[in-house]
């Protein structure tokens, strides 16, 4: 290679959920490519649910991720109501809420403690950090742990619940079953606290972007499974009109579709909700971030790891409430009689906003569709961070400048698994 | 004889095999001080080269260059257990195999650039020998410690490998087709899960594949009673296990 041209590369991206690799090729001092390319075999998830029954969607999309298998659950189910012309009682959406927070506490907890954390404090992983680290990982496990407690006492298991279907649930679960749950939790707001002054220590490399921001947004309350769609650009628009303004499109060095919000890349997940619904958060998390030196937005991703810590003590803080409300109801599920139409569906997944949209037949089977994952509709904001990381960093090294590039990837928290299962077929002859 | 070696492979899967590991969370520190986590890009940067005491798959084989890595995996590994249905069964993906669009019916590519795709999701045990086959979409997360703990003592697992039903039976629960009619896979369906659906008012949908031996026939009749037709019946054997033999229609 002359001096003049540089390549940064790494394999395979270690401490990402799935299969992905990172490129970047420099000319004379200027970043010509940087790329994340996503090698993740594709499952076609799209394809199979045609000819599968209305109710199926929730069951299979939470194979497409077993991180995140609530999102698909739940985006699936208000699609296919919406489709149905049904809406859940408050009951049912109460429970939902409740179990969401339980993975959002169980992937955050996840990935700030065994993903990210070990990138700040300079070890491979997370039980190389607890030769030293200890008392820290336990308590991160024990968050993990309370997040995935709730999960199983409503879901039945954390990967993968059982218990979710359009409509609402098989069976709410008794006070007695939630109960050392709430317990479980009561520790787990002091341990999420805890996190946030901890990872508040940390130190951040200098990135500030100018991303436009996506989230759901609700009026009344930290948006999770209900609201309208909102954009730091002003962009305010219902979940229906999703499809008029992000728009998927191939790229050739991924499996992953690129998604474009009116033309233009954008960003999902935890800084775009911290952001736009600073206002949602209750007091507790909000008193958490401004102790943690957080203003009312950021625009750091690599204090992703901070706004992970305060929305873990939101979801810790909004389960305890949602449990102290809740009272067992039946029937358990609301009636979703087939209707045929399309109908659409949006939740804040961990990784941020997960698109579901289903066409339904007059025999009640799947007709069309179409998923759009957190993780594509970042992928382009990624990639934007690793040239911009890169072109500030062009004195360091490449084994300086390498990992920092693989950080900035992980400061997505990219769910590969995710993103690569929505390709369209088309046949080559061979 | 040092401390044994630990690798965690992925194929075409979801990650929720692999993470039920890192959902040990109560052992994962103690595993962690017994055998050598010389692989796990999932959770680790460090990759410790081979051969390993013992290998975790996760996933199916759908491309040329699983193909190809499957073997590479298993010379490298003294005993190789599969995790969950995509590697023990072909996993939902496994579903091209049975669509009639015309572009399962050979091999497809998203797009020349892109990773090639098989028109198969077969098991690993289709391509090279495995020592043990651990069910279920998602694994249990005791049986996977019972596995790496009687693994590592150098013991066969002990996990029994009865019906959905045996375990209803066992936990006392209502039997949900019985009782309400409502559909249930449980009769043919392995154990392993400690009967979660019925114990949710919900029939087993089969996610822990055909147990040994099951009767399809006596359940086909008896969901046919609960008034599923032939099209409904298909759809239920054919999720996260579809091309296991046994379930095969
Ligand atoms: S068996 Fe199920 S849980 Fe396991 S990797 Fe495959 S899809 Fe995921
Ligand atoms: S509920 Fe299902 S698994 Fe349980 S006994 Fe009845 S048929 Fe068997
Ligand atoms: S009851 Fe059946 S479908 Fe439900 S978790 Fe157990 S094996 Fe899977």
């Amino acid at each position: 290679m002359s001096h003049r041209a540089r390549q940064l590369r790494v394999s395979a991206l270690a401490r990402v959920e799935g299969e992905g690799a990172l490129n970047v090729v420099l000319h004379e001092g200027a970043v010509e490519r940087a790329e994340l390319r996503i090698y993740e075999p594709p499952r076609f998830f799209e394809a199979l649910l045609r000819g599968r029954a209305y109710t199926e969607p929730p069951d299979i999309t939470a194979r497409i991720c077993g991180i995140c298998p609530v999102a698909y659950q739940l985006s699936a189910c208000l699609a296919i109501e919406d489709a149905c012309g049904v809406a859940v009682s408050t009951e049912v959406e109460a429970l939902r809420r409740l179990l969401y927070c339980g993975e959002w506490i169980s992937s955050h907890a996840l990935h700030v403690y065994l993903l990210h954390a070990p990138d700040f404090l300079g070890y491979p992983d997370a039980i190389a950090m607890a030769a030293e680290h200890r008392d820290t990982l336990e308590r991160g496990l024990a968050l993990k742990k309370a997040g995935n407690a709730l999960l199983a006492a409503i879901g039945g298991r954390a990967i993968h619940p059982v218990n979710v279907r359009v409509g609402g649930f098989y069976q709410a679960p008794t006070r007695a079953t939630l109960a050392p749950v709430a317990e479980q939790l009561r520790s787990a707001l002091d341990t999420a606290l805890a996190t946030v002054d901890w990872v508040a220590s940390f130190e951040f490399p200098d990135l500030e972007l100018d991303h436009d921001l996506l989230a759901v947004h609700a009026e009344s309350q930290y948006a999770i499974t209900r609201g309208r769609l909102r954009s730091s650009s002003g962009l305010d628009f219902p979940v229906a009109e999703f499809p008029d303004h992000v728009v998927e499109h191939q790229v050739p060095h991924s499996t992953a579709l690129h998604a474009e919000l009116d033309g233009h890349r954008y960003l999902t997940g935890p800084l775009a909700r911290y952001t736009l619904n600073f206002e949602q958060l209750s007091p507790i998390a909000r008193q958490a971030a401004t102790a943690a030196g957080l203003g009312s937005s950021c625009r750091n991703p690599f204090r992703s790891i901070v706004v992970r810590a305060v929305e873990l003590v939101y979801a810790v803080d909004e389960a305890l409430r949602l449990l102290s409300e809740y009272e067992p109801f039946q029937p358990a599920h609301h009636p979703v009689p087939p209707r045929a139409g399309i109908g659409h569906g949006v939740t804040e997944a961990p990784r941020g906003v997960l698109y579901h949209r289903y066409g339904i037949g007059t025999d009640g089977l799947v007709t069309t569709a179409t998923i759009v994952p957190p993780t594509s509709q970042n992928q382009a904001a990624v990639e934007a961070d690793l040239r911009a990381l890169v072109a500030a960093n062009l004195a360091l090294p490449d084994e300086q400048l390498t990992p920092l590039c693989e950080r900035a990837i992980r400061n997505y928290d990219p769910c590969i698994s995710c993103s690569a299962h929505f390709l369209d077929l088309t046949r080559t002859e061979r | 004889m040092g401390t044994p070696s630990l690798a965690v492979w992925k194929f075409t899967s979801c990650d929720g095999c692999q993470l039920t590991l890192l959902d040990c969370e109560d052992e994962l520190l103690a595993l962690a001080g017994a055998v050598r986590i010389a692989r796990f890009t999932e959770a680790s940067s460090t990759v410790i080269q081979g051969p390993y005491d013992v290998s975790l798959v996760e996933g199916s084989v759908t491309t040329p260059e699983e193909l190809t890595r499957i073997q590479r995996v298993r010379e490298q590994s003294k005993i190789l257990v599969t995790i969950g249905a995509c590697a023990t069964a072909g996993g939902i993906q496994a579903l091209r195999e049975f669509s009639d669009i015309a572009e399962y019916q050979s091999l497809v590519y998203a797009s020349p650039q892109h990773v090639e795709t098989l028109a198969t999701s077969t098991p690993i045990s289709a391509h090279v020998p495995v020592d043990y086959e651990l069910r279920g979409c998602p694994i249990d997360r005791r049986q996977l410690l019972e596995v790496l703990t009687a693994f590592l003592a150098g013991r066969k697992p002990n996990l029994p490998d009865t019906s959905v039903c045996t375990e209803c039976k066992r936990r006392g629960l209502t039997c949900v087709m019985v009782a309400d009619g409502i559909p249930c896979l449980g009769p043919v369906t392995h154990t392993g899960c400690g009967a979660l659906c019925p114990a949710h008012n919900r029939g087993c949908f089969g996610c822990f594949g055909p147990m040994n031996q099951p009767n399809i026939t006596a359940l086909v009749d008896q969901l046919r009673a609960c008034g599923l037709d032939e099209r409904a019946i298909d759809r239920a054997f054919r999720t996260f296990n579809a091309t296991a033999p046994e379930f095969r229609r």
